[in-house]
């Protein structure tokens, strides 16, 4: 692997620039593996840059039915952030903040980590109150958490307006200093980088066909570029985790819907912070380009199509034009929307399924790019040791049948 | 944008409805007999199709009642509306999908 210095910067300028070499080889398939991982987005890619490195499994393949990153990763809003209310979500979310703090360094790639601040807004008392028990709730768990006031959100975000009129006053906010935003492409890719350094194998345009089982066993796997043999098969395929486990025969408490997201033109740096909102229901930050980023609900509908309904957009402007009146002016460039797989109480599924070496990590919905090292963290250890993470270990889909639910849906921020 | 024909209203728009969700889950006719595991399975497992979808909506804004559909989850293109208690026309039935009991 070619390591990324200002010395080697300055080296290949002085060659012209010739003699980078690709992040990753293209990687063909080769008939049998030790772990098969479906889906190149972050957090499959994580999950084999972990099992490499931290547990010593090299003979490993990453299967990507189309390129690296244009699925959810490349189409997320960036945000980051470990301020949930429930210890077990506390604890995976901080988790993977811990995790991105020195992950450029460790990659050798540069994330472009911003933690300039994410305020959660409260417009309600019931907000309010709810917003002030997560932020002792996130102190209690160790997480940076400050409740701020009208005035003091106001000096945070000189832009937002506290107006009382307001039809959803700004009646303060939480704010969590360490959260902000990432280059969600750059986590991708250097994740697939430092993989491949290690030996995985990065197979693209690979769509898994069919998951064939023997004796309650996974087993071969056909796939668009043939049949694949893996020891163990781990899904990280997010918005179709539905449809790969059901190749299983196993069901999942999970709905795709498509979110939608969408960037403004780009202006002069207007917004140094995230802003979210759960009841005008919006999310906003800008881009080191200066384009709005801004997120909101998912489509009630389920679907597999990356685009959504008109009216979802027309209520986040409206949303956003709320607590920003000078966004007024601004056009809007492009939206687009991913597939996320929403489950019953808005936490992940990390852990075995019902099938010995067939493993999940999915129903992340709408929140899943904040915890890209996480996930592949602890999913890596789920796989090597065939045991949850204690820290994965309250995700396991036997919850559903247990009851003991990590219900995150009214509790913490419901906007990821 | 969905324009979706309730069997009652004719076409309107999407904004009108509210979504149900997956369509043919029935509820145990005895729920004190059935298992943890069947109950999960009726509570939260679903089929979550790509594909064609028999699926519940509510005509929220209209007339107020309750119908189905099968839509492409892909497409979105809408196949057929059929009524609460109506299994769906015949042919239409999406693969591998409980659908069939009202």
């Amino acid at each position: 692997m070619q390591r990324y210095s200002f010395a080697a910067l300055a080296r290949r300028a002085l060659g012209r620039h010739r003699g980078w070499t690709p992040l990753w080889r293209k990687a063909a398939p080769k008939p049998r593996y030790h772990v098969v991982i479906i889906g190149g987005g972050g957090h499959g890619l994580a999950t084999a840059y972990y099992l490499a490195k931290e547990h010593g499994i090299r003979d490993v393949a990453v299967l990507e039915k189309g390129a690296i990153g244009l699925g959810n990763t490349g189409r997320n809003t960036t945000i980051i952030r470990s301020n949930y209310l429930w210890d077990e979500s506390a604890r995976i979310y901080e988790h993977s903040l811990k995790l991105w703090e020195g992950l450029s360094r460790e990659l050798n790639f540069n994330l472009m980590l911003s933690q300039r601040g994410v305020l959660n807004l409260a417009h309600t008392l019931a907000d309010v109150r709810e917003g002030v028990r997560r932020v002792n709730a996130n102190r209690l768990n160790g997480i940076d958490a400050e409740w701020l006031e009208p005035e003091a959100v106001k000096r945070f975000c000189p832009i937002l307006s506290i107006d009382r009129a307001a039809r959803y006053p700004v009646l303060g906010a939480t704010l969590q200093r360490r959260g902000g935003v990432a280059r969600h492409d750059a986590v991708a890719w250097g994740y697939a980088r430092a993989a491949d350094a290690q030996g995985v194998d990065i197979v693209e345009n690979c769509e898994v066909t069919a998951i064939r089982t023997t004796g309650g066993r996974v087993g071969e796997i056909e796939t668009s570029r043939g049949t694949i043999f893996a020891d163990k098969l781990a899904i990280c395929a997010a918005g179709h985790s539905s449809v790969l486990a059901a190749m299983a025969g196993v069901r999942l408490p999970l709905q795709s819907h498509p979110l939608q997201a969408l960037v403004s033109e780009p202006v002069k740096p207007v917004l140094d912070c995230v802003v979210m909102s759960n009841t005008v229901h919006v999310y906003v930050s800008q881009s080191d380009k200066g384009e709005l980023v801004m997120g909101a609900g998912i489509d009630a509908f389920n679907s597999y199509a990356q685009r959504g309904s008109f009216p979802i957009i027309e209520a986040q402007m409206a949303a956003a034009l709320e607590l920003f009146p000078l966004f007024s002016k601004l056009k809007m460039l492009r939206s687009w929307a991913g597939i996320v797989d929403v489950s019953p109480d808005a936490s992940p599924i990390v852990g075995k399924l019902p099938i010995d070496g067939l493993y999940l990590n999915g129903g992340w919905g709408t929140g899943g790019f904040k915890a890209t090292p996480g996930a592949g963290h602890l999913f890596a250890h789920t796989i090597a040791h065939d045991a949850p993470h204690p820290l994965a270990a309250p995700f396991a889909l036997d919850r559903f049948t247990s009851g003991a639910l990590v219900d995150e849906h009214g509790a913490a921020a419901v906007a990821h | 944008m969905l324009l979706i024909p309730c069997p009652w209203c004719g076409e309107r728009d999407e904004t009108e409805f509210r979504y149900g969700g997956e369509a043919h889950i029935s509820r145990a006719p005895n729920p004190d007999a059935v298992d943890d595991a069947a109950w999960a399975d009726y509570l939260y497992m679903r089929d979550n199709l790509k594909g064609v979808f028999a699926e519940r909506w509510v005509h929220q804004a209209g007339c107020r009642r309750w119908f189905k559909l099968l839509r492409d989850t892909v497409s979105h293109r809408i196949i057929a509306v059929y009524k609460i208690g109506e299994t769906p026309p015949p042919g239409s039935l999406p693969a591998g999908s409980h659908g069939g009991d009202p």
